[in-house]
């Protein structure tokens, strides 16, 4: 996993609340068996016509947002399915950071596993950023994970909290499944103990 | 101290806490299926591991299977045939217990588990899926996880977890005829918000739930997830013990009296702390539908499509945004609505209690839509509909009869709606495009759904049936 430090780009406004998985990576796009190359399919029926014409209207099609590397959005982004797709293809276009006043529980924790950091701040600070965001390019963001703080287009600071395990995961890019598996002495006695008291698990 | 439900099953399965809190859960039983998977067994194969615990994993294909019966000539779509293939070919060199297409007890995996037995009270469960939150009917912790934790729980058997935040939802009184375990979990997501329930674990109780069936139980569960909380739980009883007992991995003999020994200690206490507490009387709920593209976006059938000035806040935008989707008019009665298409199934509704719930509605009648389809959740409902006569009401009527799978649910498969169709479904997600490219979805209960196939419009069970409105 890339780790994810700090971090200074544009941003491209989504004012919709409750953005889901579906409209981020539609399930014709789940069929892969890798997790690379999601990137031009990333809100693909938003993205683009019938036709697969780009739809000019769609923030990411406008040439200010093309290489935004945060979302700024409505609360509850990412609910619905738990298809990991969804930070697959975020990353894959170039994603790597989405700020909302709030995420569904499973998008949130995906979200780490794959280097991208989801701020949540409370609703003025989001409108404040949202309104940055509209600025497109003359407008950038700046997130910093050591110091918790996202800097506005006009220098404003804002704070966010961050679970202090999955920050250090991300800042160093390390691989969970390592980190639990220095612990398989522990699992290995939970089993055995496990497997007294409850023998028909 | 006093314990809720989630307290004590959690405190069951801690491995390792950290000082912070942040605790390695051990996981009874892994489900896979093909979609979220295979990065996960290719992320293992790179990596030099192995399953840990075949023998506590369970896979089965689901999303991407043909309900045709041509499905037993293979696949037809090569994307769906390799997913389906990688299942197969991992399930085989890890050793998991696994159900191919072709097996009478395939289906979703949400309701195999439970069939076979593998789910079982007081146990943790995940998948690589949302609605995982279905096993909970049975005090069971379950889980929807993504493919990294689906890698990690192959990997080592456990799960990186926070304790989440313990909500009650209450459900008092008995539900009125015509109302169903699905009116009752679409109507708390339109008392909560599909934001309502994140960071929480949801219990639900009081007597509606204590009355429900374990199919009605898992209707609700099943949908905790479209109220924003990862797991839904009810504390296991006599009916929960009758229905798992006898199954294919069910505890026999002396394991089966110590596992209800501690089935019967499963229940929250009487004084246990809830950080949350939600309380619906049952005499309120009516047979709902939804209008817009959220779950939350549920009203009684008998009332209007409402005006998107009516919401506050971000919602106004996204009402306005639904009823263009939806192709709908503030003001106009839901019952007006006219429906191209009926999709009963998922693992929402796709259960043996849901088909004879709506063959009871559609008994000695015809479809007056242009197409309508019955997907039973698995093979072995599909064997047990088709002995109780309830297939030959089905097709009598002009329903579609199909093979077990996912389906229509998220059309993954060739089962999809086309642009602008409109569509009566008993699954669980309305958003937009989730049932083809389009597509516009209500969703109800299968009964509700069965009276919409019958009259060609969102219909109120209660004057189909005759009973009392
Ligand atoms: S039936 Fe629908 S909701 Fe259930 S597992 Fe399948 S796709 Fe997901």
């Amino acid at each position: 996993m890339e780790k994810f430090t700090t971090l200074t780009g544009v941003a491209a406004p989504m004012p919709l609340v409750n953005i889901d998985t579906d409209m981020i990576i539609p399930k014709q796009f789940l069929k892969t068996i890798k997790r690379s190359g999601l990137g031009v399919n990333l809100f693909d029926e938003m993205r683009y016509d019938d036709d697969g014409q780009e739809i000019p209207d769609f923030v990411l099609n406008q040439p200010a947002y093309r290489s935004a590397q945060i979302l700024v959005a409505g609360e509850n982004f990412g609910c619905g399915s738990s298809r990991e797709h969804a930070p697959w293809a975020l990353l894959d276009f170039g994603i790597r950071c989405v700020i909302s006043t709030s995420f569904a529980d499973i998008f949130y924790s995906n979200c780490f596993k794959n280097g991208i950091l989801p701020i949540v701040l409370p609703q003025e600070q989001v409108d404040a950023l949202m309104q940055d965001a509209t600025k497109g390019e003359n407008a950038r963001i700046a997130v910093d994970l050591e110091s918790q703080t996202v800097t506005g287009a006009d220098g404003a600071v804002f704070a966010f909290q961050v679970d202090p395990f999955k920050k250090h995961c991300l800042l160093n890019g390390l691989d969970d499944i390592g980190l639990s598996l220095e612990k398989v002495a522990s699992i290995d006695s939970f089993e055995a103990q496990a497997a007294q008291a409850r023998p028909w698990v | 101290m006093p314990k809720t439900l989630y307290d004590k099953i959690w405190d069951a399965h801690v491995v390792h806490q950290d000082t912070d809190g942040t605790c390695l859960l051990y996981i009874d039983r892994h489900l896979v299926h093909e979609v979220t998977s295979p990065q996960a067994f290719e992320g293992l194969r790179m990596a030099g591991r192995k399953v840990r615990a075949p023998d506590k994993t369970i896979a089965v294909p689901d999303h991407n299977v043909p309900t045709t019966p041509d499905r037993e000539h293979g696949i037809e779509n090569p994307e769906s045939r390799i997913q389906v293939e990688a299942l197969d070919r991992n399930a085989r060199e890890s050793g998991v217990h696994y159900y191919p297409v072709n097996d009478v007890r395939q289906g979703i995996v949400h309701i195999v588990g439970p069939e076979q037995g593998w789910t079982l009270p007081g146990m943790t469960v995940v998948c690589g899926d949302s609605h995982t939150a279905t096993h909970g009917a049975f005090g069971a912790l379950a889980h929807g996880i993504g493919t990294s934790e689906v890698e990690h729980v192959l990997a080592t058997q456990t799960l990186i977890q926070q304790k989440s935040k313990n909500m009650k939802v209450e459900i008092t009184g008995s539900l009125p005829p015509g109302v169903t375990a699905k009116d009752i979990t679409l109507s708390v997501i339109g008392a909560t918000g599909t934001a309502g329930g994140t960071g929480y674990v949801i219990e639900y109780c009081g007597q509606a739930i204590r009355e429900l069936s374990m199919e009605g139980r898992m209707t609700v569960c099943n949908m905790a997830i479209e109220g924003g909380a990862r797991a839904g739980l009810i504390a296991p009883d006599e009916k929960t013990f009758q229905y798992v007992m006898g199954r294919p991995h069910a505890p026999k003999g002396a394991q089966w009296d110590a596992a209800l020994a501690w089935w019967k200690t499963l229940y929250s206490d009487d004084d246990a702390q809830w950080d949350k507490v939600i309380t619906l009387r049952a005499e309120d709920i009516a047979p709902v539908v939804t209008w817009g593209t959220s779950p939350e976006d549920v009203l009684p059938i008998t009332a209007h499509v409402p005006e998107p000035d009516s919401f506050t806040g971000g919602k106004t935008g996204a009402a306005r945004r639904a009823l263009a989707y939806m192709g709908l008019e503030a003001g106009q009665k839901l019952t007006d609505i006219e429906i191209d298409t009926v999709f009963i199934g998922s693992c929402t509704n796709g259960r043996i209690e849901d088909l004879r719930a709506a063959a009871e509605v559609l008994k000695g009648r015809k479809i007056a839509v242009k197409r309508a389809m019955i997907v039973p959740g698995s093979g072995l409902v599909r064997a047990q509909a088709e002995e109780e006569g309830l297939a030959q009401i089905f097709m009598d009527a002009g329903f579609e009869w199909r093979l077990a799978g996912c389906s229509m649910c998220l059309a993954m498969n060739p089962d999809q709606l086309a642009p602008g169709e409109r569509c009566a479904a008993t699954s669980n997600r309305n958003f937009e495009g989730r049932q083809g490219r389009g597509g516009r979805t209500h969703l109800m209960s299968p009964a509700m759904a069965a009276a919409a196939a019958i009259t060609g419009r969102l219909t109120d069970v209660r004057d189909l049936v005759g009973e009392p409105a």
